[in-house]
């Protein structure tokens, strides 16, 4: 063996020439598959109809439907769509022997990326078992000395305004009698304090965003374009819009701009804190192309930062731009993922002028992000929310801007814990999903979803019937709309806004000190 | 109509060209511009703006339409999401120029700053054009999608580098074109290729020049003779093989 030290790049007589790095590596690793799929064959018809529905190719016909497990997601399209219902899906048992540290995940992470060396894909929200704080989190009622109040005959009033209210409120006599001094900023008036989260056209399909825009018309809240731009079908709801302005400029145009109710500014999302996104050229149909106003098929990337913001003065630079093109009649909305030191940020936010904050927590769902980072990145909204709104009460500032948390809302309860801890509303988007037929597969980033909502297939997308898709959102925010109403009718007040940041309202069970002094929530037992 | 920007808040002169757009007016003179912002912010149509001074940032941005002549220098963020028309800079201009354009004409006689061209797209008949008659700072081109942007180099000062450092970083779209040599590594060759332009090349840029030089006065026919180099993507879809799933 030679002792001549090599420069970097640079070969000695006796050393073997290093192997090129190589990819895709198909060595035999034994990888079993996440799920087993059988059926019936007395009670299966031979229809096709499971080789048909599955947007996956997991099932082929062989004088009957085979299916390679595999490929299997566990969406259960197949299954709901077999007429004979001779279809199981279930849990591989042929599990591996297991160990705690070495999960099966970590496990099949490991060999896919010893196959491929990519970074592993991944999509909606994170999916490892953190604690969850809206579970040690739980609401006061009245008894005896405190009524509470019966929504069923009292009027309850969930109606909620986001956007800038004013330090004070100036009234001046006029012969018309009362009226304020001082115009009031342009704000948003939601009939419920749920609004839906952002999710573009292009990582859902126009069907599913048509969906969540007719709910949000009928329902009297807002739908979130997100960065894919505004699809010429989706004009008629764009006064139900908060359109949104991110590092990619997807489809901003001027008019784009005052097409909207709101304008939000995405610095960031939940699911993936601190990195850009990337619909893949695939995904980039025709109709995707045009929308976003760029090539078919190219990769349409958002910078991780947005190369014109990198500090809040650059911030505030966007924000006035953005409102100097719209003539101050939109509130401005920023989009943050819920970070470590996310009551500063909110704080400088708001100082340079935004009307809404969106805190978005470490839960929130994704059409694609790396699995490491969904995964490990970011804080819970619960945390986020507490914190934001008792910095803005300390400074003084909390009037000048609205909050909504998202990130994981799953129920009313969620989201009435959400407004106690001092969110003005929540934002909805696995669950409106959820509500048009999602499984919570996680494969969205693919864009075969068999469901047609994360898909630009033509096959797929008209699986999704927009019109009845709108009924089952509309009826789900209606169902949690009147469970708001319940809930606030025991707590013995009859307005939303008499929740609104009421953390006395809230008790926590299992929860450390240190975390109960940070949400500013007494332990159950605690009285006031 | 002239407005004299003496003293004037941004808000106020944006307000009062917004207004008189909207009641007709197609052409203004703004003297006294001392770094009021958002100048033509937003507004579209046939209007021209003549701006005496040194406007402040963004000038231009979501702009669809009208032309902007600036007799001094430009601050930064030039352009800013422009759809359409035309912004001449008779001096230099700062950082983070034409980001996001979609569409019209950026043409800066003297230097242009850092990150010039960040995500400039090209969409059906839209093809954004930037000439700098200067040089360029660090990350020209990065994350480009799409339109044309040119360096010319010209008043080089002796040893000034025609384009900064990470030159076409994530490039994916689009031409960068420079009149003169650049150094290989300035230019991220994992997303760009370099190569000498052609004279179907020139043909290209030939046009933009020449409109570039009419205002300036300056020999588009002496320009064009000179050797360019031309850096495009290698690929669309530069991180395509990076992920799993």
């Amino acid at each position: 063996m030679s002792n001549t030290i090599a420069r970097r790049g640079e070969n000695t007589a006796s050393e073997a020439p290093a192997p090129k790095p190589t990819r895709a590596v198909r060595a035999p690793i034994y990888r079993p598959s996440d799920f087993l799929w059988s059926r019936d064959v007395e009670r299966c018809a031979l229809c096709k109809r499971c080789v048909q529905q599955c947007g996956f190719d997991a099932i082929r016909w062989e004088n009957g439907p085979v299916a390679d497990p595999a490929k299997c997601v566990g969406c259960h399209r197949c299954e709901a769509f077999c007429p004979q219902k001779a279809i199981t899906i279930a849990p591989n048992p042929q599990f591996l022997r297991p160990h705690p540290l070495w999960t099966e995940a970590h496990r099949k992470n490991l060999w896919i990326q010893a196959e491929t060396g990519g970074v592993l894909l991944t999509s909606m929200g994170n999916d490892l078992p953190y604690p969850i704080l809206w579970d040690h989190l739980l609401l006061d009622a009245c008894q005896v000395t405190n009524p509470s109040i019966d929504p069923l005959r009292e009027p309850m009033e969930l109606r909620t305004y986001l956007g800038r209210k004013p330090d004070r409120i100036q009234i001046e006599m006029t012969d018309d009698g009362p009226e304020l001094a001082e115009d009031i900023a342009p704000s948003l008036m939601l009939e419920v304090p749920i609004v839906f989260a952002a999710m573009s056209y292009g990582s859902i399909s126009l069907n599913a965003q048509k969906a969540i825009a007719m709910a949000a018309q009928e329902l009297g809240t807002f739908w979130n374009t997100g960065e894919g731009g505004l699809h010429e079908d989706l004009k008629p709801y764009a006064h139900r819009a908060i359109v949104q302005c991110a590092s990619g400029r997807f489809g901003v145009t001027a008019d784009y701009l005052n097409a909207g109710a709101a304008i939000e500014i995405k610095i960031g999302q939940g699911a993936k804190p601190g990195i850009g996104g990337h619909l893949p050229g695939e995904k980039v149909s025709a109709q995707v192309s045009e929308t976003r106003m760029i090539p078919t098929g190219s990769d349409a990337l958002s910078p991780a930062p947005q190369h014109d913001i990198y500090s809040i003065e650059d911030l505030r630079q966007l924000i006035f731009a953005l409102k100097e093109a719209s003539n101050y009649e939109k509130p401005v909305s920023v989009k943050i993922a819920a970070v470590h030191n996310v009551a500063a940020i909110a704080s400088g936010i708001v100082r340079a002028g935004a009307d809404i904050v969106y805190l978005d927590g470490f839960r929130g769902g994704t059409g694609a992000a790396p699995t490491i980072i969904r995964d490990h990145l970011g804080i819970p909204v619960e945390i986020a929310i507490a914190v934001v709104d008792e910095q803005l009460r300390q400074e003084g500032i909390r009037n000048r801007a609205s909050l909504i948390a998202a990130g994981g809302i799953r129920s009313s309860a969620d989201a009435a814990k959400a407004i106690a801890l001092g969110a003005d509303a929540v934002a909805l988007g696995t669950g409106a999903l959820l509500a048009l037929g999602c499984t919570l597969c996680q494969r969205c980033y693919t864009g075969r979803c068999s469901w047609g909502i994360t898909t630009q297939d033509p096959a797929l997308t008209r699986r999704l019937d927009p019109y009845l898709g709108s009924r089952r959102v509309a009826n789900l925010v209606r169902a949690w709309a009147a469970e708001l109403e319940e809930i606030l009718g025991a707590m013995g007040v009859n307005a939303i806004e008499s929740l609104r940041g009421s953390r006395e309202r809230l008790r926590a069970v299992g929860l450390d000190s240190t975390t109960m002094e940070i949400l500013g929530v007494k332990p159950a037992g605690a009285g006031a | 109509m002239r407005i004299d920007a003496r003293n004037l808040d941004y808000r106020e002169l944006n307000d009062r060209i917004r207004q008189a757009v909207a009641a007709g007016e197609k052409s203004f003179a703004l003297l006294n511009v001392n770094g009021q912002r958002y100048i033509g912010d937003g507004i579209s149509g046939d209007i021209q703006i003549a701006i005496h001074g040194v406007p402040g940032n963004d000038l231009g941005a979501f702009m669809d339409g009208p032309t902007i002549r600036v007799r001094g220098n430009a601050q930064d963020a030039v352009a800013n999401t422009m759809n359409a028309g035309r912004i001449v800079v008779a001096g230099h201009a700062g950082d983070v120029l034409a980001y996001g354009m979609r569409g019209g004409e950026l043409f800066v006689r003297g230097r242009v700053g850092y990150r010039v061209g960040i995500h400039m797209k090209a969409y059906r008949g839209k093809r954004p054009v930037v000439v700098a008659g200067g040089t360029a700072g660090d990350f020209l081109a990065e994350y480009m999608a799409g339109g044309l942007l040119i360096v010319l180099g010209l008043d080089r000062r002796p040893g000034e580098p025609l384009v900064g450092d990470w030159c076409a970083t994530g490039m994916h779209g689009g031409a960068l074109y420079v009149r003169g040599e650049i150094e290989p590594w300035r230019v991220a060759s994992e997303f760009a290729s370099v190569r000498r332009a052609v004279d179907a090349d020139k043909q290209e840029i030939l046009p933009h020049i020449e409109a570039f030089c009419e205002p300036f006065s300056l020999d588009a026919d002496q320009l064009i003779r000179d050797d360019y180099l031309r850096i495009a993507p290698i690929s669309p879809r530069p991180y395509g093989a990076k992920y799993a799933a």
